[in-house]
């Protein structure tokens, strides 16, 4: 490279005395400002929540979530059977998703033709942008319909002797259709992280593997596994929040119900179906602060996942970026 | 970017004692017959008809400016560069006879013969333990497990530094034992050819000649190919030597090329090229 003479530089700045410059004092302000505001926020919502929903707490206590009887016309309320909703459909959606999740992202970075990578991983990215509402429809007009008349009664002959594959249900709407629909929901969701999660494995270790006369597989267990195992377990729980706090989707296709009942393919509600569903038409304060309560455990439920999720991230310290930019974008679409 | 050599060691002295002259090259066995290599990235050469023969028992040297393809070369010869889409490759590279290019030959197959070193260390994110013992899985070489890593580690001049720490993890141990890992796990699925690809780069002076040093007292049992910057390794280590250059086509193209092929000592002392005797000599510029 050609020489060039060394400008004569004005104004160089002494070494001592260290100054906050304007700007940065302004990015200072500005962050502090946004982070503190939104620690405020949470807190006021926790704080509106206990209020309003306190008649129904000075009444019930913690025992509420172990009622399961919810009852507007004796006017008896309790959770359980909604938690029960809760667990049951987003711990079988996870079940289902994750493995798939998984199984996609590893198709995606390793495995498949590379002229099929970019678009399949489009298309994924694609089905987490439809609006939950729309899958929802979606859940009532086509999924349910063919899950009630060909994949329960197959089910149900096949592994009927378990309880929760009992007698399939006789409309569209079903717990096991909320839980095909969550499946939907946070598959692209686990798949996106997981992606960039394999992506970030450093190509000098993949290489390492494969010079010792690996397999593909081999190179990936051996791997891309361990170097990801932080980040996969933390994108899990994120897509386990995610399917805790779905409203929309689950209250068009789960059909209602206040009973506890071990088979799939009954009616039920969640805990944000239930807040959806009955909020407009709850008629007596102490059902409205019963709903409100509702949210409240939902809240809770919500915080300690993403506080596991962020845990479980520190534990293993690796895919942090990736993790955090999903948890972003959930905490966006929730 | 220029990467001049800033050595200045005209005439290179080599360590006498410890090299024998070389049998005629007819006398020598070959491990790889490589003929008329053109490898290209995108469809842009970055080597073109290299033909060279390895020979067995010997450490091959591979020198040259950067960029020159001296990576490239090496990653062929155990179908490294399958791994980049955008490569292909023409001419034929025989192993003991047999072209590992063609189609029906698993390139899985080919690497467990033909073991790697990498520029950067690249220990898994595993115990030291299982660093080894995970090559030795997977090649199906599971009895003795203990003994063989313990051998491993032996022959790669660590295993005082770290058999008290098997179990700790990989990612502890400085660069230079981080390396010297890495070559034990290379020679621990006993692989017929080590190819080395800058594997002191990373090191200091100390490490380098432990390296340097197994090699020597390894080479009975392996054959290997060793790319370097550093002419002085070169003249250390190796027995031949081979010298590739970047040829300049008409339209500004870049591709490598090999100059000279020839014992070490013939080409650090009466090399046959202008330009070999203007690298090795450090004028290259
Ligand atoms: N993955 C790749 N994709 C495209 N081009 C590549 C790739 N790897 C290498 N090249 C090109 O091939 C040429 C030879 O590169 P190579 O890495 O083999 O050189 P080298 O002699 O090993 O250099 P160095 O001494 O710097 O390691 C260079 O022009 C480089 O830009
Ligand atoms: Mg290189």
């Amino acid at each position: 490279m050609a020489s060039i003479d060394t400008p004569v530089r004005p104004g160089r700045r002494s070494f001592t005395g260290r100054r906050l410059r304007p700007a940065d004092a302004l990015l200072q302000g500005v962050a502090a400002i946004a982070a503190t505001s939104a620690a405020v926020l949470v807190g006021l919502i926790a704080y509106k929540l206990v209020r309003d929903a306190w008649p129904a707490i000075s009444r019930y206590g913690i025992a509420f979530v172990a009622h399961d009887i919810w009852d507007p016309v004796a006017n008896h309320y309790g959770a359980a059977s909604f938690l029960f909703g809760t667990v049951l459909t987003s711990v079988f959606a996870l079940a289902i998703a994750g493995p798939l999740a998984i199984a996609i992202a590893l198709y995606l970075t390793e495995l498949a033709p590379r002229a099929l990578r970019g678009p399949v991983t489009a298309l994924v990215e694609t089905l987490a942008a439809i609006p939950s509402v729309v899958i929802g429809l979606w859940g009532i007009l086509v999924l349910g319909p063919f899950l009630a008349h060909h994949v329960e009664p197959w089910l149900h002959s096949a592994l009927g002797f378990i309880p929760l594959f009992g007698s399939p249900s006789t409309g569209p709407q079903s717990i096991f259709t909320a839980i095909v629909v969550l499946t939907i929901m946070i598959l692209p969701i686990v798949a996106s992280i997981c992606r960039e999660l394999f992506l970030s494995v450093p190509r000098e270790l993949k290489e390492g593997a494969l010079a010792l006369g690996t397999t593909r597989w081999e190179m990936i267990r051996a791997v891309v596994f361990p170097y990801a195992r932080g980040g996969i377990a933390a994108a899990l729980i994120l897509g386990f929040g995610r399917a805790i706090g779905e409203a929309i989707a689950v209250t068009q296709v789960v059909g209602g119900g206040t009973i506890i009942q071990a088979n799939l393919f009954s009616g039920g509600d969640t805990l944000a179906s239930k807040i959806a569903a009955s909020y407009q038409g709850a008629d007596s304060n102490i059902q409205v602060a019963a709903l409100i309560y509702l949210g409240l455990i939902l809240l809770v439920f919500s915080l300690v996942v993403n506080l596991l999720a962020q845990w479980v991230v520190r534990q293993f310290g690796r895919g942090q970026g990736a993790v955090s930019r999903a948890s972003a974008r959930v905490g966006a679409t929730a | 970017m220029s990467t001049t050599e800033s050595v200045t060691i005209a005439p290179m002295r080599i360590d006498a004692p410890q090299r024998q002259t070389l049998p005629p090259r007819e006398r020598l066995e070959q491990v790889f017959d490589i003929d008329e290599l053109t490898a290209r990235y995108g469809g842009r050469p970055a080597i073109k008809s290299v033909s060279l023969d390895i020979y067995k028992n010997l450490v091959t040297a591979i020198i040259g400016p950067s960029g020159c393809g001296k990576s490239t070369f090496v990653r062929c010869l155990n179908r490294m560069n399958d791994l980049i889409p955008s490569f292909s490759m023409e001419g034929s590279i025989r192993y003991h006879g047999q072209d590992i290019c063609a189609d029906d030959i698993d390139p899985v197959a080919v690497r467990r013969r033909i073991g790697m070193v990498f520029q950067r260390p690249n220990p898994f994110p595993k115990s030291i333990y299982d660093n080894i013992a995970f090559g030795l899985k997977v090649n199906g070489m599971k009895d003795n497990l203990d003994g063989r890593v313990e051998a491993a580690l032996t022959k790669a001049a660590l295993w005082d530094e770290v058999k008290d720490r098997l179990k700790e993890s990989a990612l502890g141990l400085s660069g230079g034992q981080q390396q010297r890992l890495c070559i034990a796990r290379a020679i621990a699925v006993e692989p017929d050819v080590v190819l080395l690809d800058e594997p002191a780069s990373s090191l200091d002076p100390i490490a380098t000649a432990s390296i340097e040093d197994l090699m020597h007292d390894l080479k009975q049992d392996y054959t290997f190919v060793i790319v370097t910057h550093n002419m002085q390794q070169a003249a250390r280590v190796a027995d031949m030597t081979a010298f590739f250059s970047i040829s300049r086509g008409a339209e500004g193209q870049r591709w490598g090329e090999l100059v000279e092929y020839d014992a070490t000592e013939k080409i650090f002392t009466q090399p046959g090229d202008k330009r070999t005797e203007d690298y090795v000599t450090g004028r290259f510029g």
